[in-house]
């Protein structure tokens, strides 16, 4: 999850010349990596600083161009490696940069509904149906714009700038504790990595490492968080699929993950646990207690899950809806159970574990099929795996009826050195990857990079020959978070 | 079929509030409170100020004032001076005045509101006597206040015990919830939902961001509609959002339990 022990990690830079920043990402990407990341830094003169991190397995490393107050045009990276696209027209909208060569936006990129105009139709009887922002039922806003003939979606862009805060200016100038609060609110079903990763990165620049209570109860809230958000998707999925028990029963054990948070931290979603160089401190609630209530939950889940994947009606809607092949998921970079349902196994825990996570054998769950089934089964197998981790990690911390190193500190001081550090996480819905860049003890710019900001992409990509009845589906097995893909 | 029976398994979950208080227990961050108003010395007042990452603490004095509204919640002020701010259980934390959410300086209900045991709850108001039916617009959360209103739904608060429904059209909605600070891009469909509602109509916010802006600074959803009822908490609770509704719809009165 948070690979602070090892700190050379992320910090092998070269720098190129904006000219062949393209190129070089390019040829990187072809020898056997991909692009994690794609980070612009705007100064208040005009520089705009691009870096790109290139993932190879666990291995990570920066490419960094400058360009100048005087130079607006760079060659764009997106016309020779498609998943650097998306973070190429978000730069252009806040920076006014103009990478050259850039595909053109979809078709489908605005319905011109509101001036009474609308687009020609290419098709007989095809017709865009703007469906959100305010969309039926409790849903983030999204507009998800359809290009239908009646029943089956023919194409379908997802439209998430209504919903853009802006919360990675909230960063400029906090300290590094502040820092780590906004960053739980950058997507808040992924609350926890995200805060994890903010902190992974401060630490990295501090050099040094939290202590073995804090790594413990940092995983305990982490595989906590992918439980509940886990829930939720499979809640979605039943409400979809008319499993009305099914959906009573797994909404309230998602209900008792919360208030086992609550118990543990006093907060539902653990905000406030996860604090620069450690945790707040040891758990609130006794280790007796949590034990009994996570024995008690895996088994009713465990159960209820083992009923619901072999129950034909709701499998049946999951079956072959929302197809992803395996070259749309890796040239696009999707990242979580999006991308290891269609038969890529790369898991932050696996790839770049803590020590903790080494030292348990975390294993990541893969499925092939590529189906939203396929995903529901991944998710399925990450909760079994949480349960199992969990266990171990408990059995670690408690002693007795107390916790171990309870009066110990479960958090060092940490004083960052100026610099950019990465940081990261896996989260629910994939990799979590933040850029620090931090001066004179407080962090001056950030940009977090969800994993949704990447799967949202894939959206399009899962209707072939998808009906209107399967919508529900397939946005529930991509398990999306709106603020995390808008920013 | 097996579902079926698995469906009886559990017995009654749900949750007797309002007529009976419930909470998420002793340790539960509901809202922080001022347990001791004036600082040893100006400088610890200050210092508490600056400690609060949202802004939410001001000071006259060595006297603070601490915005609930615009409080996340983070305990960084709890921390720094266990003494003077605190957290309470309380899931009760709406309000139907803004300014009630700054304290102390008010009669609001914080510390140990939820502990007790017997609610009178009081007559709803006459168009929402009977049932209330609910519509919600996102204006850029986090995405957390989402989950915490689906939760409403599910066995353990289970609203439509209370004549709370959730509906798809605006057209059929008496009461919005809207959750973030009402970013750019919502702020067209934010009022053409609330537009769209038939009168009497009332708005709830839900969230801190909602009430104050959060992080983002620039302000509260009540720049762009009418609010009614505010529901401070990042996010706030299922409990507390379900407060919020019975306080904006008469059900329960302010200060009831305190």
């Amino acid at each position: 999850m948070i690979g602070w022990e090892e700190g050379t990690l992320g910090e092998q830079v070269e720098y190129v010349e904006p000219a062949v920043f393209a190129d070089a990402i390019a040829e990187a990407v072809e020898e056997s990596g991909s692009l994690a990341g794609l980070f612009f830094f705007g100064d208040a003169d005009g520089q705009v600083e691009l870096r790109a991190v290139l993932a190879d397995g666990g291995d990570l490393r920066q490419l960094v161009a400058v360009l100048p107050p005087t130079s607006r045009r760079y060659p764009a990276v997106g016309r020779l490696v498609e998943a650097a696209v998306r973070y190429e027209r978000l730069a252009t909208e806040r920076f006014g940069i103009e990478p050259e060569g850039l595909p053109p936006q979809r078709p489908l990129a605005r319905p011109t509904l509101r001036d009474g105009e609308r687009r020609s139709a290419p098709v007989p009887g095809l017709f865009a149906l703007p469906y959100g922002p305010v969309r039926s039922g409790v849903f983030e806003s999204v507009e998800w714009v359809l290009s239908t003939r009646g029943e089956e979606i023919l194409g379908l862009f997802p439209e998430v700038r209504p919903k853009r805060r802006g919360i990675e200016q909230a960063f400029e100038g906090r300290s590094p504790e502040e820092a780590v609060v906004v960053a739980e609110r950058v997507e808040g079903t992924a609350c926890i990595a995200e805060a994890l990763a903010m902190a992974g990165a401060l630490e990295r620049l501090s050099g040094i490492e939290v202590p073995r209570p804090a790594a413990l109860a940092r995983l305990v809230h982490a595989e906590l968080e992918r439980i509940a958000t886990h829930l939720s998707s499979m809640v979605r999925h039943c409400e979809g699929a008319g499993q009305a028990v099914a959906q009573a029963r797994l909404a309230t054990h998602r209900e008792t993950v919360l208030r086992l948070r609550a118990a543990l931290c006093g907060h539902r979603f653990g905000r406030g646990v996860v604090v620069p160089g450690g945790v707040t401190g040891p758990p609130m609630a006794s280790p007796r207690d949590v034990q009994k209530t996570l024995e008690r939950l895996e088994d009713a889940l465990s159960a209820d899950l083992d009923l619901l994947m072999t129950t034909p009606s709701f499998l049946d809607r999951l079956r072959g809806t929302g197809l992803l092949h395996l070259d749309e998921v890796v040239t696009l970079g999707a990242l979580g159970p999006v991308a290891r349902g269609s038969g890529v196994s790369d898991d932050v825990r696996h790839n770049r574990p803590t020590k903790c996570y080494e030292e348990l054998g975390f294993r990541p769950a893969v499925a092939s099929e590529g189906d939203a089934l396929a995903r529901q089964q991944v998710r399925v197998e990450e909760v079994r795996e949480s349960f199992r981790l969990l266990r171990a990690v408990l059995a670690e911390l408690a002693d007795g009826s107390g916790w171990q190193w309870a009066t110990r500190p479960w958090r060092v001081p940490l004083s960052p050195r100026d610099g950019t550090a990465l940081g990261w996480a896996e989260s629910p819905q994939g990799e979590v990857l933040t850029m620090v860049e931090v001066q004179g003890g407080r962090v001056r710019r950030a940009a977090p990079r969800p994993a949704s900001f990447h799967n949202v992409d894939l959206f399009p990509a899962a209707f072939k020959g998808d009906i209107f009845t399967d919508f529900v589906f397939i946005e529930a097995s991509f398990g999306l978070s709106i603020a995390g893909a808008a920013g | 079929m097996r579902w079926v029976t698995r469906g009886l398994r559990n017995g009654i979950v749900t949750t007797r509030y309002p007529a009976r208080a419930d909470n998420y227990g002793p340790g539960y961050r509901g809202a922080v409170a001022v347990t001791d108003a004036a600082a040893a010395s100006e400088e610890e007042a200050e210092a508490l100020c600056r400690a609060c990452p949202s802004g939410a603490i001001r000071r006259r004095g060595a006297r603070i004032l601490l915005d609930q509204g615009a409080c996340v919640l983070c305990g960084r002020c709890v921390e720094l001076a266990p003494t003077r701010v605190g957290f309470a259980p309380s899931v009760e934390v709406a309000c139907t005045s803004r300014r009630t959410l700054v304290v102390p300086s008010s009669p609001h209900p914080v510390a140990g509101a939820s502990q007790s045991p017997i609610r009178r709850p009081g007559r709803r108001r006459w168009p929402f006597r009977r049932s209330v039916h609910v519509r919600h617009v996102d204006a850029g959360s986090d995405g957390l206040e989402e989950e915490e209103i689906l939760a409403l739904t599910n066995p353990v608060y289970d609203v439509q015990r209370l004549g709370i429904f959730f509906t798809a059209s605006p057209r059929h909605a008496d009461l919005l919830l809207v959750t973030g600070s009402g970013v750019p891009g919502m702020v067209d469909a934010l009022w053409e939902t609330y537009e769209a509602m038939p009168q009497p109509r009332l708005v709830v916010a839900v969230g801190t961001d909602a009430v104050s802006g959060g992080f983002l600074g620039a302000g509260g959803v009540d720049r762009f509609v009418p609010v009614d009822v505010y529901v401070p908490g990042s996010p706030p609770s299922p409990f507390s959002i379900l407060h919020g509704i019975l306080l904006a719809i008469g059900q329960l009165q302010e200060g009831d339990g305190g």
